[in-house]
């Protein structure tokens, strides 16, 4: 007797959680943060768990997200991925198919972003990774985009920028030879320079290989070609080395370089001799104005530290995830059409004015966005130049 | 004519550096019949061990204790690094190569592997994984020749390389102590019974390369400021390269050898694409090897070593 009665009242309570649920679950837009928030880097899960709930103040403050005119709560599902790629891909699997996400978030590092890009594209399910710049994230896959930019963009910007900055028309590139991402970022830089200048406009393309430590004979090399502009892809702890060996070899030219640059180390190493160059990155806290600079006095005064690149593009990457929501026109109740059809918004988007650039979706997964150009100050401080598109 | 000149400037920079490390492989090999495949590892200890000197003089200084002017910093960084290093030189020798002074040879090449490995992971133990700036000492000044660009740095650096390469050249055919180096060259299994203290005569070996390879990492911090723990791997392998082309147990052709090395890897990249630099550097090398197999001064194992 007493069974059956318990078994009524459960059967009851659940009846009433469905039907009580029912309704609210259809107004809860759920996203999931698949996050790095222990393991090897906490910093980037921790960057992307506070960018992800100043946008969700944001949104709360608002009464919800207006999406055909409905407005709909929202609520984060927010997962560690413990910086691993197996957890990064259980995480993914649990908010999707359990949770019922509409969009995923994250992972930020390519390690877990790759393989769990590949479980978001199973499941039909759109995600967006801030941070992640290896091709393999979003190859291939439909679903999956990025709010960074890649190297076969950052070279042909940078290229850019120097011809239209200076007037410049003869480049030289120094590289690491035995490394992916500088080699890669020379090529890219070489192959734009001389779509714009034409065949032979880079008058110098040295190499060397990595733990060398003395380029004299390839920046001399440099020097004689009569180049107007040195363009370097190296690691911190390289240019610490060639710019001051250049400037001990006469070079007075402007020297430029690109993200793998903006390390607080650069300076540190480097000194004097690295002040008044200039670099490519995502996002510059020092200098930075309008919304970006709002973002950062906003996420110091809460969180006690100026943001950092990863909390940047997450942010960036959040309201990408709204506009696209919210360009879908409404929501239809059944998760999977409704993310048929994020998925076919966020492809489309244009000109979307992020704190990190602008960017532009044609089609694939990786945006066509511009670059930060990063000027060292006289005080040794990375400076917001100006942005630098393709 | 100024590009040439100025590689040649650059030349002499760079083969310092392998002129004074190959001293210390030759020195050991003229003696002990042993390469000292540490002695890359111990010029890195020499780096870090003058970066910590400097960093403490340049400390004390502040605090007003002694009113030190930079170059003063520098050549007391030299010294006391020098003096520091030649320890670390005894020890290596007293605790990896003593034991296996009878065993086959190959042990001891492996131990010198071995306490290379130590030696870096020890220090990246140490220092950690971050880079290390070597202080800047004395403010670098270029002066421009006619279109060849000279800094202060690489005139001290070259001429400090020459003035000790000198200096062991007269220590080992002016004095006592050399002459006994000499003698063990020849001989080692007679000259204790003349008296000479073998043990004490190997430690002053190692003690003497460690202290020139101090100098040599002090002046490598000097030229190119950021030190990491595996900084010695591949420059110790050149200049055991440079040790071997300048013929075993030779000051003179050490030396030379090293820059011989320099010259090499400069000019090679200044005629053909930097790429190639290595491969074609080396590879010259190793011709030359094949038709003086002994090096410039060497001479055959049956003949004696010089020293």
């Amino acid at each position: 007797m007493r069974t059956r009665s318990l078994a009524v009242i459960c059967v009851l309570a659940g009846l009433l959680t469905f039907f009580l649920s029912g309704p609210v679950l259809g107004q809860t837009i759920r996203i999931g943060i698949n996050a790095e928030i222990t393991g090897d880097i906490p910093k980037v899960g921790e960057g992307t768990k506070f960018a992800a709930q100043m946008w969700l103040e944001d949104v709360n403050a608002a009464g919800g997200l207006a999406v055909g005119g409905k407005k709909y709560k929202v609520a984060l599902v927010i997962e560690d991925n413990e910086s691993k790629a197996e957890s990064a891909v259980k995480a993914a699997t649990k908010m999707i198919t359990e949770d019922g996400v509409l969009v995923m978030v994250g992972p930020q590092a390519s390690k877990q972003a790759v393989p769990a890009g590949g479980i978001a594209n199973n499941y039909k399910t759109p995600m967006i990774t801030p941070w992640s710049t290896n091709p393999d994230t979003t190859k291939g896959r439909p679903y999956v985009f990025r709010a960074c930019f890649l190297d076969p963009f950052q070279g042909p910007v940078l290229a850019k920028f120097i011809s239209s900055e200076f007037k410049f028309t003869k480049a030289a590139v120094l590289y690491d030879v035995a490394s992916d991402y500088p080699k890669g970022l020379a090529e890219y830089f070489k192959k734009a320079w001389e779509e714009l200048h034409g065949k032979g406009s880079v008058v110098a393309y040295e190499s060397f290989t990595t733990k060398d430590t003395d380029f004299s004979s390839q920046l001399t090399k440099i020097i004689k070609s009569g180049a107007q502009v040195l363009f370097t892809p190296q690691y911190y702890n390289e240019v610490a080395l060639i710019v001051p060996q250049a400037h001990q070899l006469g070079w007075k030219k402007p020297i430029v370089g690109s993200d793998s640059w903006g390390s607080a180390e650069t300076v540190t190493l480097c000194g004097k001799d690295c002040y008044g160059l200039f670099f490519s990155t995502h996002y510059a806290a020092a200098g930075a104005k309008g919304e970006t600079k709002a973002f950062i006095d906003r996420y110091r005064k809460k969180y006690g530290y100026v943001p950092d690149d990863v909390a940047a593009l997450t942010w960036d990457a959040m309201k990408l995830v709204q506009k696209a929501i919210q360009d879908t026109g409404g929501l239809t109740g059944d998760v999977k059409k409704d993310r048929e059809n994020v998925r076919a918004a966020m492809g489309r988007i244009k000109k979307f004015k992020g704190i990190t650039g602008e960017m532009t979706f044609s089609g694939g997964g990786d945006p066509s966005k511009c670059a930060v150009i990063v000027r060292i100050s006289d005080k040794g401080q990375f400076e917001f130049y100006k942005s630098a598109c393709p | 004519m100024a590009y040439f000149f100025q590689n040649l400037v650059n030349a002499l920079q760079w083969g310092s550096f392998y002129a004074l490390i190959a001293l210390g492989y030759s020195m050991v090999y003229s003696i002990l019949m042993l390469f000292n495949f540490a002695h890359g590892d111990i010029f890195m200890v020499g780096a870090y061990i003058g970066f910590g000197v400097s960093t403490a003089l340049i400390g004390f200084a502040a605090m007003g204790a002694v009113a030190m002017p930079n170059w003063l910093i520098l050549v007391l960084t030299i010294l006391f690094s020098m003096f520091l290093t030649s320890f670390v030189g005894i020890i290596v020798e007293r605790v990896g190569y003593r034991p296996l002074r009878n065993a086959p040879r190959a042990s001891a090449a492996i131990t010198g592997l071995m306490i290379g490995i130590i030696l870096e992971t020890g220090n990246l133990a140490l220092m950690g994984a971050r880079r290390v700036s070597f202080p800047s000492l004395i403010a670098t000044a270029t002066y421009d020749l006619g279109g060849v660009f000279v800094t202060n740095k690489k005139i001290m650096i070259v001429l400090v390389s020459l003035l000790l390469a000198v200096a062991l050249h007269q220590f080992v055919r002016r004095t006592k102590w050399g002459m006994a180096m000499r003698a063990m060259a020849y001989d080692p299994s007679v000259v204790p019974l003349m008296g000479v203290p073998l043990n004490r005569m190997i430690a002053l070996t190692f003690a003497l390369g460690s202290a020139l390879a101090a100098a040599a990492g002090i002046l490598f911090g000097v030229a190119y400021p950021v030190l990491d723990p595996y900084m010695g791997i591949l420059f110790g392998w050149k200049a055991f390269v440079a040790a071997i082309l300048g013929g075993r147990g030779s000051v003179i052709g050490a030396t030379l050898a090293g820059f011989l090395l320099g010259f090499t890897e400069i000019f090679v990249a200044m005629v053909f694409p930097s790429t190639l630099r290595d491969l074609i550097a080396y590879s010259i090398i190793l011709l030359i090897l094949t038709v003086r197999p002994h090096g410039f001064f060497g001479e055959p194992y049956s003949a004696r070593l010089r020293l």
